[in-house]
C-alpha cells in the first residue's frame, strides 16, 4: 500500500500541486473498469481471451479467406491395373456342334475322344453308329448317317474384325487347311487364302486366324482385336511381362502379364488411371492439413466445424439462459409456494440422465433418417432445454438474498411493476455470475456436442463439426495411421473449451470485489 | 431432540426425493412412449431379420405388449411401475437376457473402475488442492490451477484416442479393446485378475485425469474459504506454525464439505462411465446401455435411466444427510 502512494505522490508532484482535498488527486475508476482492470491484470485469463478471439478469426473468417468450400471434394488420379484380358494355351479338345439340335452331346463328345484316343474311326452308342475322321493334326470330325455332326479341334479360329459370324462351316474348312498345311480353302462360293501362321485373308484383307492361343476379354463389351492378339502373343513368346499397345484410337495403353502356371493361363492387367476421392492425403501446400476421409480439406473442414461448434455452443447457452432466467428470477421473487413449484421442476430436471437421453433420440433420429440440418436444430433445442436447471438456481438463490435489500423496498415503494422489478432491477445484479456461468457452460456444451458428434449422434456429415472429424478415429487403422485427421480437430475443441473456462475463472475473480489483485 | 429433529429431516428429505422420482420415472416413460411408433415397427422388423428370430407380427405383439402401448400413458405407466416394483424389467432385445441379469453381469466391472479411479482421485487432487491453496497465486498455483482446468476441458474421446494412440500403438503396453487378453483363459486365477487389472489401467487413467479437475478446484477454493476465515487468523495469532495452521486447524474444517462431496458422489460409482467404456470395450453398465441404448432396446434403457435417477437422488440425499449430520450449523428447519 505504501509503495503505491508513494508512486503516485511521486506522479503528481512531477506534474502540478494540488490540494489536499482536491478531486483531481484521485483517479475515479466505475465498477466496470475496475473490473476490466483487474480482469486484464490476470494473465491466465487475457491469454484465454487471446485463445478465443484466434478460434473466432479461425473459424468465421477463415472460412471467408480459404479457398476451398466446406464440403469441397478433391480428386486425384490414380493409376490401377484392372484385369483386361486372360489368354489360355489351350491343351485340350475343343468341340463344336453343327447345329444345334443335331445331338452332338457331352456324352457323344467322350466316348468321340475315347475312340481317337483308341486310333478308332467309329464307335457305336445306344444302337447308334458314328463315325470318326481324322481330319488334320489333332483335327477330327464326326458324322452319323452320312452327315458330320460336329468337329473336335485343339487350334482355335478366331475373327479378325468385329461383328461378323463364325460359323461351323467357316471353322470346319479354316481348320482342315490349317491342320493339313493347304494355302487356300473354300467355303460356299468365297475362297481365302491361309499363311503357315494361321492367318486367314479374304481378298487380300485379314479376315480370321487360327491359333492354339484363347484370348478372351474380362468385360464382355470389349473385343480384342486382332493386332492386339497377336502382339499378345508375341510379348507371351518372347517371356516379357510388360507389354504396350496402341490402340485404334491412337492412345497407347500399358499392360502387364502375369502366368497362372496351374490353369496354363496368362492374365492380362491394363494400366488405367481413374479419379478417386483424394482420401487422407498428407500435409501439403494444397492442404496444409491433408484431406479427410472423404477427399475434403482437412483445414477448411477445421474452420466450418469451429463456426459449427461455437454457434451450437451459443445458441443453447442463450436458450438455457433464457429459461434460467425466467424460472429462477419468478421462483427467486415470489417464493412461497411459486418458488416451491419451480425448484422441484428444478430437482427433477437435475434427476433426468440427460446424455443417454439425448443419445437415445439421436439413435432415434437415424433410425428415422431425420434431415442434418433439421437434426443440428433438435440438438440445440434439446441440450438448451435440458441445461437451464443450473442457471435457474444460481439466478433464484440471488435473487433470495437481493429481494431483502433495501433498494427493492425503494423499488416497491415507488410502484414499479413487479416484471420490471425483476427484470431491471433485479436480475443486473445478477449479471456477473451469470456471465461467469454461461462462459463456463459454454465450454461443457461444446464438449458435450463435440462427444455426441463424436459417437455419430449430433452433428451429422456434410456439416462439419469439431467432433465428428474426430469421429475418424473409430477406424483403428485411421487412429494409428493419420494423425493430421483427428488430432487437430482435438487441440482446437480442447484449447476452446479451455479457453472458456479460464475465461470464466478470470471473469469471476475480475467481478468479485473481495479479490485483493 | 437433535437425534428427532434430524431424523425428522431424513424423513423428509426422502420423502420428496421419493415424490421426484415418480415425475422423473414418468418423464421417461412418457419419453419412452412418445418414440415414433414407426421406430419401434423399425426395431421389430430388424429384429425378425436376424435369423431364427420371432416373425414380425410376433416382434410387434410382443413390443406392445410389453410396454403396455396398447393401453393410454397413464395405465401404462402404472402397469410398469408395478413391475418395477416387483423387479420385472423385462426382457432385454439387444443381448436378450433379463435385463435384471445383464445388469448384475456389467454393473461390477464398472463400479470396480469408477472405485479405483475415485480414490486416486482423492489421492491427487486433495492434497494438490490444498497446496495451491496455501500458495495462492504462486507459480505452482497457476500450475494446478491449469491442469486442473485442463482436466475438466479435455474431451474424454480425445484424451482416450490420444492414450491408445500413445500406449497401445506406439509403445505396445496395452490392449487396444477389451477387458481380457487373448490367452485369458489358460491363465490360472491370480493371472486373470492381473490380465483384468492391466486392461484396466488406460481406462481408469482416463477416469481419473478427466475428473480430477473439479476435485482439485474445489478442495483449494474450500481450502481459501477456511484460509481466510477468522480462526485461521486466530491460530495464526496464538504463534502455532505454519503447519499445524494449515494441517490441523485449517484441512479438518475443509473435509466437511469434502466428505460430503465424496459422500453424494459414491451411488454415482454405479452409474458407468459410458464414453470410457465404449471407447475401450470394457463390458461394464455404460457400455451395455450405450449399445442398448443405440440399437433402440427400450427395456435396458428405461431400466438404465430409471437406475441413473435413482443414484442421482441417493447422491444428493446422501450429500445432504451427511451435510447436516457433519456440520451441526446447518439448521435443520
Amino acid at each position: 500500500m505504501n509503495d503505491k502512494l508513494e508512486h503516485v505522490t511521486e506522479e503528481n508532484s512531477s506534474k502540478e500541486q494540488y490540494s489536499l482535498n482536491d478531486d483531481r488527486r484521485v483517479r475515479v475508476l466505475s465498477p466496470g473498469a475496475m473490473v476490466a482492470k483487474r480482469f486484464f491484470r490476470n494473465r491466465l485469463a487475457v491469454t484465454g481471451l487471446a485463445i478465443l478471439i484466434f478460434m473466432f478469426l479461425f473459424s468465421f473468417v477463415g472460412g471467408v479467406i480459404s479457398p476451398y468450400e466446406e464440403d469441397q471434394i478433391f480428386y486425384r488420379t490414380d493409376t490401377q491395373y484392372k484385369e483386361y484380358a486372360a489368354v489360355i494355351q489351350n491343351k485340350e479338345y475343343r468341340f463344336t456342334s453343327a447345329g444345334a439340335d443335331v445331338g452332338f452331346d457331352s456324352i457323344i463328345q467322350a466316348q468321340m475322344v475315347l475312340a481317337m484316343q483308341q486310333g478308332k474311326d467309329s464307335f457305336q452308342w445306344k444302337d447308334v453308329d458314328y463315325k470318326v475322321t481324322e481330319e488334320g493334326e489333332n483335327f477330327y470330325s464326326i458324322s452319323t448317317g452320312g452327315k458330320m455332326i460336329g468337329i473336335t479341334f485343339k487350334d482355335i479360329v478366331n475373327l479378325s474384325q468385329e461383328g461378323t459370324e463364325l460359323d461351323f462351316e467357316f471353322q470346319y474348312n479354316a481348320l482342315k487347311a490349317f491342320t493339313n498345311g493347304e494355302a487356300s480353302f473354300k467355303v460356299g462360293s468365297d475362297t481365302y487364302q491361309l499363311d503357315a501362321e494361321g492367318n486367314v485373308t479374304k481378298d487380300g484383307d485379314d479376315y480370321a486366324f487360327v491359333s492354339e492361343y484363347i484370348i478372351q476379354a474380362v468385360m464382355s463389351d470389349v473385343f480384342l482385336s486382332r493386332d492386339f492378339k497377336e502382339q499378345l502373343l508375341a510379348t507371351i513368346g518372347e517371356g516379357k511381362d510388360l507389354f504396350e499397345f496402341k490402340d485404334t484410337d491412337g492412345e497407347t495403353y500399358e499392360y502387364r502379364l502375369s502366368y497362372d502356371a496351374s490353369k496354363v493361363t496368362w492374365s492380362v492387367r491394363q494400366e488405367k488411371s481413374t479419379s478417386v476421392f483424394d482420401r487422407y492425403s498428407a500435409p501439403s501446400k494444397e492442404h496444409w492439413l491433408g484431406t479427410d476421409t472423404n477427399g475434403m480439406d482437412m483445414m477448411t473442414r477445421l474452420m466450418y466445424g469451429g463456426r459449427v461448434s461455437l454457434v451450437i455452443g451459443f445458441i443453447v447457452v442463450v436458450i438455457e439462459t433464457v429459461l434460467g432466467v425466467i424460472m429462477g428470477g419468478i421462483a427467486g421473487y415470489f417464493g412461497k409456494w411459486v418458488d416451491m413449484l419451480i425448484m422441484r421442476i428444478v430437482d427433477i430436471f437435475y434427476c433426468i440422465p440427460s446424455m443417454p437421453i439425448i443419445i437415445i433420440l439421436g439413435a432415434v433420429m437415424d433410425g428415422m433418417r431425420v434431415d442434418p440440418q433439421v437434426r443440428m436444430l433438435y440438438l440445440m433445442l434439446l441440450l438448451g432445454f435440458l441445461g437451464w436447471p443450473g442457471i435457474a438456481r444460481l439466478v433464484r438463490g440471488q435473487i433470495l438474498s437481493l429481494r431483502e435489500q433495501e433498494f427493492m423496498t425503494a423499488a416497491e415503494a415507488t410502484g414499479i411493476r413487479v416484471r420490471n422489478r425483476i427484470f431491471k432491477h433485479l436480475i443486473p445484479n445478477v449479471i456477473p455470475q451469470l456471465i461467469v456461468i454461461c462462459t463456463m457452460s459454454l465450454g461443457s456444451t461444446i464438449i458435450t456436442e463435440a462427444t455426441l458428434s463424436f459417437l455419430g449422434l449430433g452433428v451429422k456429415f456434410p456439416f462439419a463439426s469439431w467432433g465428428n472429424i474426430i469421429n475418424d478415429v473409430n477406424d483403428t487403422f485411421v487412429l494409428t495411421t493419420y494423425w493430421f485427421v483427428w488430432i487437430p480437430a482435438g487441440v482446437l475443441l480442447l484449447l476452446t473449451v479451455l479457453a472458456f473456462n479460464i475465461l470464466g475463472d478470470g471473469l469471476r475473480d475480475a467481478f468479485d470485489p473481495k479479490m485483493k489483485r | 431432540m437433535k437425534d428427532n429433529q434430524l431424523a425428522k429431516y431424513i424423513v423428509k428429505r426422502i420423502l420428496i426425493s421419493v415424490v421426484i422420482l415418480f415425475f422423473v420415472a414418468l418423464i421417461i416413460y412418457s419419453l419412452m412412449r412418445c418414440l415414433p411408433t414407426s421406430y419401434i415397427e423399425q426395431v421389430a422388423r430388424e429384429k425378425s431379420m436376424q435369423p431364427g428370430s420371432k416373425s414380425f407380427e410376433e416382434w410387434m405383439k410382443q413390443l406392445t405388449a410389453m410396454y403396455n402401448m396398447d393401453k393410454g400413458i397413464p395405465e401404462g405407466f402404472i402397469a410398469w411401475l408395478g413391475n418395477m416394483f416387483r423387479g420385472e424389467f423385462g426382457d432385454s432385445w439387444k443381448w436378450t437376457v433379463p435385463v435384471v441379469d445383464k445388469f448384475a453381469d456389467t454393473v461390477w466391472v464398472s463400479f470396480a473402475m469408477g472405485a479405483i479411479s475415485l480414490v486416486l482421485q482423492v489421492l491427487i487432487a486433495i492434497p494438490l488442492g490444498i497446496i495451491a491453496a496455501t500458495k495462492q497465486y504462486s507459480k505452482t498455483d497457476y500450475t494446478i490451477s491449469v491442469i486442473a482446468l485442463a482436466g475438466i476441458s479435455l474431451p474424454t474421446f480425445f484424451f482416450a484416442s490420444l492414450m491408445k494412440l500413445v500406449f497401445s500403438v506406439h509403445l505396445g503396453w496395452f490392449d487396444l479393446y477389451g477387458l481380457v487378453g487373448r490367452n485369458y483363459e489358460q491363465l490360472d486365477a491370480f493371472g486373470k485378475l492381473l490380465d483384468k487389472a492391466h486392461h484396466l489401467v488406460m481406462p481408469v487413467t482416463v477416469l481419473t485425469v478427466i475428473s480430477i479437475g473439479g476435485l482439485m478446484r474445489h478442495t483449494r477454493t474450500n481450502m481459501l474459504e477456511v484460509l481466510n476465515a477468522d480462526y485461521i487468523r486466530t491460530a495464526r495469532a496464538k504463534g502455532l506454525s505454519e503447519k499445524s495452521v494449515v494441517y490441523k486447524h485449517a484441512f479438518r474444517n475443509t473435509m466437511i464439505p469434502m466428505v460430503t462431496i465424496l459422500g453424494g458422489s459414491l451411488p454415482g460409482l454405479f452409474s458407468g462411465a459410458l464414453i470410457t467404456e465404449t471407447l475401450f470395450g470394457i463390458p461394464g453398465i455404460g457400455y451395455a446401455s450405450y449399445h442398448s441404448m443405440i440399437s433402440g432396446d427400450i427395456p435396458f434403457s428405461m431400466f438404465y435411466l430409471t437406475f441413473m435417477a435413482v443414484l442421482t437422488l441417493t447422491g444428493n440425499l446422501i450429500t445432504d444427510i451427511l451435510y447436516a449430520v457433519v456440520d451441526p450449523r446447518v439448521r435443520i428447519s
